[in-house]
């Protein structure tokens, strides 16, 4: 019986050794991987950073009025006005449907005399 | 184990036969024990002590062991904790209220070089010169081939110079990472934002640290490690600061004035929406400090804040809400303004000599009369009068959340006589900035409440102590909204938004004592609608001429009213305030019956 036990006992230790053994690796690949990550958060957060700084250079109100200036035949965009402001009754219901065309007749003039001059 | 009796029976009764002490044998016996006990306890006292002793020199030996290692290892970055955000060194982003980016950080690098590890020092210094036209070649080859053993060459490089200068291979010259505070709507809000420079420089970072304006008074914010990633939000409005700066900037060339500075600002927070000083400069290249001559001409000069002028007429607005309040008058009471009026032997006069008459206060304000404010003054007397500006925050600089804000104190008269109350009632003898005249007139505009300028984006109404009734407030809305309907900021009036202000015209003051005859400052302070007033707007342009009439104007009436106007007109819906008819004051109405 006690022999059992001890054949037990260093199994148990073999075993815990073992899996110690294999955490410590996984923990070690965890991290590197958490570490490759951060790493890609990281950067990424700078590329984030450069694209909204990018994005406000590009959107600065000097560029877009001069894009407005540029674009003025094709868009007409214009400053906003204080008559711009307008009530919701201003808004017209739509327009009712067209009726549909029913029995129409095809005229042509295909058939027609041809006038000479 | 075998128990040795201590009276072995058949030793005692051997002992009685030889006529022996049987006792003697119970005492060897007891003695045998004893020595046997104490053995056995001595034996496990020891084993104690051993133990203790190993576990006490494991313990001490994995400490010491411990306390090794960390002296003699490389420190390294404690990798297993996972913080919540990534902690970032940069310094915080600025943004509008609407969150529209108004300072952030690039990154970039620097040039250094070590001219120990050059191979061709006189190439390297040639082909620099080649990048950057504004090194001397001389100069490089002097300190490459000198005793220096390190020195920075740029601060800022863009990638494609960065990209040159690798292509001349000369191991010498190296890269140092840097971040740069790049303000990517240039000019904008110039003198609010300041600019950043670099505080202690080395060669893997550089600490970036605010010079001027918010940058510098929200430095201590901006640099915490634990701010990273939430941005500092103003309360200023992008597209109204833009659409202020561009239509004062015209407004001042138009005017031909020298500079020009305009304070949009929310009446019941407090917040600024727009402040505009010109001329302007750009924070991502900021102009050298002036060394010489007038801080006033340097393109950093802050005339908001920092310029503090006698702003004239605009004040005669706080005398008559002022004895209002105290119920000395009200709006319809008559006062005499006639001529001639003598404080302290100085002679008080009207514009252009007029003579008004007797005239209503509210008139009093309508057609700007000196007479009839100094005489509202004395009733008040010096020490009420002091009190009630100083309420209005007229005595220390603005709470402005930018550092020069603490450089524009009012000046103040040293003795507050008679005289001086007269003058301050009409806005001469005390000046104070064009923000503090926005404060003041903001408690007028709200009901009657302090309001503290800032620059923080506020989210409800931030109104302190009641300065003014309610009533006096009111009355004085009406009087403003009346200056612009019938009186001197006639071109003041724009459709829908019902503008109330009250002009200033005031001569510049010599460097050396007395006034200009021909410099003035003009200021138009406005509130928007008159009848439930959202916004104040201030505008004053420095030294203002307005040439399309035979004579040169000068008043304010025909320079910042006109400006003010146009740009109520544009910002008022960039502000989302809707125009409207504006109703009728219900005095006017009579009521008639027919019974």
């Amino acid at each position: 019986m006690r022999a059992f036990l001890y054949i037990l006992t260093s199994l148990a230790v073999i075993g815990l050794a073992f899996w110690a053994y294999r955490e410590n690796y996984a923990t070690q690949q965890a991290l590197s991987e958490t570490e490759k990550l951060r790493d890609g958060i990281r950067s990424a957060h700078s590329r984030l950073a450069v694209l909204h700084a990018e994005w406000a250079y590009q959107n600065r109100p000097d560029r877009l009025r001069d894009l407005v200036m540029i674009n003025y035949e094709r868009l007409s965009l214009m400053e906003l006005r204080p008559d711009q402001f307008g009530q919701i009754d201003q808004v017209s219901y739509p327009a009712p449907p067209l009726l549909d065309i029913v029995n129409s007749v095809e005229v042509s003039s295909m058939a027609a005399e041809e006038v000479s001059q | 184990m075998i128990r040795t009796p201590l009276r072995p029976l058949a030793r005692i009764l051997d002992a009685r036969q030889k006529g022996q002490n049987p006792d003697a044998i119970e005492r060897e016996n007891k003695r045998i024990r004893h020595e046997q006990m104490r053995d056995t306890s001595r034996q496990r006292a020891e084993g104690r002590l051993l133990v203790l002793g190993v576990f006490f020199f494991a313990a001490f030996a994995v400490v010491g062991a411990r306390m090794g290692l960390l002296a003699t290892n490389e420190p390294v970055e404690p990798r297993a904790h996972a913080p919540g955000a990534i902690i970032s060194a940069a310094r915080a982003d600025i943004v509008d209220r609407n969150g529209h980016l108004l300072a952030t950080n690039f990154d970039t690098h620097a040039l250094y070089a070590q001219p120990r590890h050059m191979v061709d020092p006189t190439r390297a210094a040639k082909e620099l010169v080649a990048i950057f036209p504004d090194l001397k070649e001389e100069r490089l080859v002097k300190d490459f081939t000198g005793k220096r053993k390190f020195l920075w060459i740029k601060k800022k490089i863009s990638p494609e110079q960065m990209q040159a200068v690798h292509d001349i291979g000369d191991p010498g010259l190296l890269f140092a990472p840097r971040d740069m505070r790049l303000y990517p709507n240039g000019k904008l809000a110039a003198h609010v934002l300041g600019g950043a420079s670099y505080g202690k420089e080395g060669v893997h970072a550089a600490e970036v640290i605010g010079v001027a304006g918010a940058e510098r008074y929200f430095d201590d914010y901006l640099r915490d490690p634990a701010n990273a990633g939430k941005p500092l939000q103003l309360s200023l409005d992008l597209t109204v600061q833009d659409a202020s700066e561009r239509v004062l900037y015209g407004g001042m060339k138009l005017m031909n004035a020298k500079g020009a500075t305009s304070v949009l600002m929310d009446v019941k927070t407090g917040e600024v929406i727009s402040v505009v000083s010109l001329p302007d400069f750009d924070p991502n290249d900021r102009p050298r400090v002036l060394t010489e001559g007038d801080a006033s001409d340097s393109p950093l000069f802050n005339r908001a804040v920092q310029g503090v002028y006698e702003l004239g007429s605009v004040f005669k607005i706080f005398t008559a809400a002022q004895a209002i309040d105290l119920g000395l008058v009200n709006a319809g009471t008559i006062i005499d303004t006639k001529g001639p009026m003598k404080v302290g032997g100085f002679r008080i006069g009207e514009f252009q000599n007029k003579n008004y008459g007797k005239i209503s206060v509210s008139d009093i304000i309508v057609k700007s009369s000196n007479r009839g404010t100094g005489r509202m003054a004395m009733d008040i007397g010096a020490k009420r009068q002091q009190d009630f500006l100083r309420s209005l925050g007229f005595f220390e600089h603005t709470p402005f959340e930018i550092v020069e804000a603490s450089g524009g104190k009012p000046l103040l008269p040293k003795k507050w006589t008679e005289l001086s109350s007269v003058t301050i009632s009409y806005g001469h003898g005390l000046s104070s900035s064009p923000m503090h005249l926005a404060a003041g007139y903001a408690a007028i505009a709200n009901g009657g409440f302090k309001v503290k300028p800032t620059l923080l984006k506020q989210t409800s109404p931030q109104m302190g102590d009641r300065v003014m009734s309610a009533r006096a407030a009111s009355d004085a809305r009406k009087m403003l909204r009346a200056v612009v309907a019938e009186g001197t900021a006639s071109f003041g009036e724009v459709e829908g938004y019902h503008i109330g202000g009250k002009t200033g015209t005031a001569d510049k003051p010599k460097r050396r004592g007395g006034y200009y005859e021909d410099k003035v400052i003009a200021t138009f302070a406005s509130i928007f609608p008159a009848h439930d007033p959202k916004y104040v707007l201030i505008v004053t342009l420095d030294e203002p001429v307005e040439t399309s009439g035979k004579k040169p104007r000068r008043t304010a009436g025909w320079t910042a009213v006109p400006v003010a106007a146009e740009m109520v007109r544009r910002i008022a819906p960039l502000l989302g305030v809707r125009p409207t008819v504006e109703p009728l004051d219900t005095a006017v109405l009579t009521l008639t019956s027919s019974n």
